[in-house]
């Protein structure tokens, strides 16, 4: 067991707990940046690309896991704003803008836009503001389709490649240049976030999560942190839009529909709900299932001659993943590696009540 | 000089009075405290204060300034913190993180600065960081400071709640059911900081409190209150041996023609 002794208040407050901490993360890095050797010394980057969307999507869930996780607002309507920040990246760079000024700028543009229409739906609690928002994520495809001058309809629109500073970046094309960038994006985010919770906006939403009428105690305006909240969330999704818009390549009225929303809340909840982690588990979870499915469709009918083709495979596992999660481990996955560390952390000490909650997270509507 | 001003507030649910023409002053360096059966207008007088809840008539005016011109978030930048009846702390963070969120009055960091973490935004958080670690010291709560607030006994949430209070510095704690469900030794202790935090912070309390051996050791005027309606106010003995107190608390021994009874 480690006892960290603090000797100054920057214990607190720094990112890492103590040097051990600092070093494991540094290796993460290392090895998240030395991923595409491998895939350059077996000459295929297939699998570089299946990485690089769980990166996409690890963002998207972290602006996800900020709204719900950490503001305790749900949200099914997350698809949306990433449509935003994807067709507006795609029109910003139509207009001939750099990327590097379309790309953050079509994040804030869907931030904004985002804001003001949470801002009425923000009146709403826990399981209404949940429908509100599946309601929203219902329409974008209708909208998609309406706004065919901007988006190309039901025939969809191409996403023009990245372009910094004359350095082409394609998915195809130039496979690592695409996973260096997006990883870039994605760690950026990251420290954004960790900055966010160390401070009081951060402090903020959590407040506001675990109860409101104490919020408003200590001086929280709710309106304001909730669409302070939202905001921050519809710009990150923006991004992730954006950046899922270069890796599809084409994008459709059906890219962004209802099932990518509930795929991201999914995600967080698979992942560990209230904890940047979360989104990461939860996207290496929701990357892996297709990849998983698939191969073992081909290695059932290569080995056994069996063949298996169930429409809607994917989806009932994925359902059946999340009722079991939230049965038996409501933490997500990231809650469930607390528990294991701790376990040995305090070995033979640990409690099974020692992560009991006492309120569920979506319960902030009570009153006196 | 008075810091709290309440004149003539009532406030009706439905056709229930739950506050009703009630006046009262809290003076500045003082502990006030509310006493009166369940149902007689206490922690909806708080409310009130806090702004949770509109008064229908009447004033209420903290410092010199009209609190009703104020919305509920506004009130703690005055000096005004309170604790709940039904402890109220953030569940799902730990002891410092719910201390800290008792500053948020005091930040002066925006949201940008917050997220790029500016020199600023860190000198801020060491200030916090040090003015909360006073609180700790006070309350003695060192051996929870990183414990989630889940996982903590009773008692001792208690003590954190009033610590988010006087984490914000304020001028005027109200302090609902400060001893409820506390032990003996608990409920010393919360005596025992009560008297420090009026004489060593200066800081003026407002308290509701059942527990009248509390209520005599540590206030300096009592309000009795009944069904929305002053009965008495004065010292603690005073008000204890006040006819209509007794009557609220005990009753007349006479049967009731009218058919009601005082709860």
């Amino acid at each position: 067991m480690r006892f960290v002794f603090k000797t100054s208040y920057d214990a607190d407050i720094s990112l890492f707990k103590h040097r051990a901490q600092a070093v494991w993360y540094a290796l993460l890095l290392l090895l998240v940046l030395a991923t595409p050797l491998y895939f350059v010394a077996i000459g295929d980057a297939y699998l570089l690309g299946e990485i690089t969307g769980m990166l996409i999507l690890a963002i998207a869930g972290m602006a996800l896991m900020l709204l719900t996780g950490h503001t305790g607002l749900p949200s099914l309507g997350h698809a949306t704003f990433m449509a935003f920040g994807c067709y507006l990246n795609i029109n910003l760079l139509g207009a001939g803008l750099p990327w590097l000024i379309a790309f953050p700028l079509s994040g804030l543009i869907a931030g904004a836009l985002g804001t003001m229409i949470a801002l009425p739906v923000l009146r709403l609690h826990g399981v209404y503001l949940a429908l509100a928002t599946l309601a929203m994520s219902i329409l974008t495809s209708d909208f998609v389709v309406i706004a065919e001058p901007w988006t190309g309809g039901i025939a969809g629109a191409a996403v023009p490649d990245i372009n910094i500073f004359g350095m082409e970046i394609n998915r195809y094309s130039t496979p690592y240049k695409f996973y260096y960038l997006v990883l870039a994006v994605a760690i950026l985010i990251v420290w954004f976030y960790r900055n966010l919770l160390r401070t009081p906006t951060g402090r903020s939403f959590t407040a506001i999560r675990d109860s409101e009428i104490s919020a408003r105690a200590m001086g929280i305006n709710l309106t304001r942190t909730k669409a302070t909240s939202f905001f921050l969330s519809a710009t990150t999704a923006g991004l992730a839009g954006a950046l899922f818009g270069h890796s599809a390549g084409y994008v459709t009225n059906e890219t962004f529909d209802l099932v990518m929303s509930i795929t991201l809340l999914l995600m967080i909840v698979i992942g560990g709900l209230g904890f940047i982690h979360g989104a990461f588990f939860g996207a290496i979870v929701v990357g892996i299932i297709p990849v998983a499915i698939a191969n073992g469709r081909t290695f059932l009918s290569t080995t056994f001659d069996v063949n298996i083709n169930v429409p809607g495979l994917e989806s009932a596992l994925f359902a059946f993943i999340l009722v079991c999660f939230i049965l038996f481990e409501p933490m997500g996955l990231y809650g469930r590696w607390l528990k294991i560390r701790t376990y040995f952390e305090l070995f033979p000490f640990y409690r099974k009540d020692m992560f009991k909650r006492q309120k569920s997270y979506l319960k902030t509507d009570r009153v006196q | 000089m008075s810091l709290l001003e309440i004149e003539n507030a009532t406030l009706r649910f439905g056709g229930l009075v739950a506050v009703d023409n009630v006046s009262l002053q809290v003076n500045e360096g003082e502990v006030f405290a509310l006493v009166g059966p369940n149902g007689a207008g206490k922690s909806t007088i708080f409310n009130l204060i806090s702004r949770f809840y509109d008064p229908a008539e009447g004033s209420i005016r903290f410092d010199g300034k009209d609190l009703l011109k104020h919305t509920a978030d506004q009130v703690p930048g005055f000096g005004i913190a309170r604790t709940f009846q039904n402890i109220e702390l953030f569940e799902q963070a730990t002891v410092l993180q719910n201390l800290l969120v008792g500053r948020h009055r005091h930040r002066t960091t925006g949201l940008l600065s917050n997220i790029v973490f500016s020199p600023k935004a860190y000198r801020e958080e060491l200030r916090h960081r040090a003015a909360v670690e006073e609180v700790i010291d006070f309350l003695n709560l060192q051996a929870y400071r990183d414990k989630m607030i889940g996982g903590l006994p009773y008692g001792v949430r208690k003590v954190v709640e009033l610590g988010r209070a006087l984490a914000s510095e304020p001028k005027l704690l109200l302090l609902d059911e400060p001893a409820s469900g506390l032990s003996v030794e608990e409920t010393q202790d919360m005596a025992f900081w009560i008297e420090d935090i009026q004489t060593q912070m200066g800081i003026s309390v407002m308290m509701v409190e059942h527990d009248m051996g509390l209520v005599s050791a540590v206030s300096n005027r009592v309000m009795a209150l009944a069904d929305g309606k002053e009965l008495a106010t004065g010292t603690a003995a005073e008000v204890q041996s006040h006819p209509a107190v007794i009557e609220a608390y005990l009753g007349t021994g006479e049967i009731s023609k009218t058919g009601t009874s005082r709860a």
